[in-house]
């Protein structure tokens, strides 16, 4: 473990020295970052996903809408979805025999406005190497276990394009609010990894 | 040719590493590498696309031995080196 603990040490001074070459030019300040990301964690965070995957359950117009364009549907919530640069958000519905995945091969795109920072995992070399080759055994380690009739469809991210899964709604739910209803969707369930 | 960051298919990288209750960042050195690379693309220091081909550029045994967010500080530390720190746009 030393390696690791060296690595982030050296990396931890890199970036002390970066700050302040940053500082120096007047280009930001160690208070405008914290700031940033204090605003930024408090803005972006997976209720934001859940509460558009409760009014797509409750609302059919909606849905239809989320799943032609995302983006439109999205804002209609007051989300905003271009944190760093404009993307396009494709929203796939799970379905009784389908199910949806996301991944990104290539680095780790993901729709950070609806869902938070990503979770290690996601960006890992093990998730973005094994996602599109064996999905299921990758869900195996989710606990997640869809039956052999289902298929699986794997979307790969990029960075003009980022996916949200729509979760099957819960039997059972009829009666349940829409904020009862956010509050069973997990961030994983958005990712494909877990089923709601 | 295809780069080692093109990962998709590849064998050999084990199982996954599921954390619970993880938090947004480990360290704070990482939360700062994400906040100062989201301000200069917001300040239009560089685009998205310049960030990912910074990151595709680091050799492939450094981009394997390293994390997620010291890949990302690599990227960083060349656009500026790159870009110039005194030629600031908008501010």
């Amino acid at each position: 473990m030393s390696h690791v603990h060296e690595t982030s040490g050296n990396a931890a001074n890199r970036v002390k020295t970066l700050v302040a070459a940053l500082e120096e030019a007047h280009v930001l300040t160690e208070r405008e970052l914290d700031a940033s990301i204090e605003a930024f964690l408090s803005r972006a965070q997976p209720a934001n996903g859940a509460r558009v995957v409760a009014r797509a359950w409750v609302d059919p117009e909606f849905r239809r809408r989320l799943l032609a364009d995302g983006n439109a549907a999205v804002a209609e919530l007051g989300i905003d979805l271009a944190h760093w640069a404009p993307v396009k958000l494709r929203v796939v519905a799970n379905e009784p025999g389908r199910h949806n995945l996301i991944v990104c091969t290539l680095c780790s795109c993901y729709p950070l406005a609806l869902l938070g920072p990503s979770p290690a995992w996601y960006k890992s070399n093990a998730y973005r190497s094994r996602a599109v080759r064996d999905p299921r055994g990758v869900l195996a380690e989710f606990g997640t276990q869809l039956g052999d009739d289902v298929e699986i469809t794997v979307w790969d991210s990029t960075a003009e394009a980022r996916y949200l899964v729509l979760p099957q709604r819960p039997a059972g739910t009829e009666g349940a609010s829409e904020d009862a209803l956010g509050a069973l969707v997990t961030r994983n369930g958005l990712i494909g990894t877990a089923l709601v | 040719m295809s780069r080692i960051h093109d990962m998709g298919g590849l064998h050999g990288f084990g199982p996954l590493a599921i954390e619970s209750d993880e938090p947004p960042f480990h360290h704070e050195w990482e939360a700062r590498v994400f906040a100062i690379n989201r301000f200069l693309l917001r300040a239009g220091w560089y685009t998205l696309d310049e960030f990912r081909d910074a990151l595709e550029q680091m050799p492939p045994a450094e981009y394997l031995e390293a994390s997620y967010y010291e890949r990302w500080l690599f990227a960083l530390e060349s656009l500026i080196r790159r870009k110039g720190v005194l030629d600031v746009p908008g501010r």
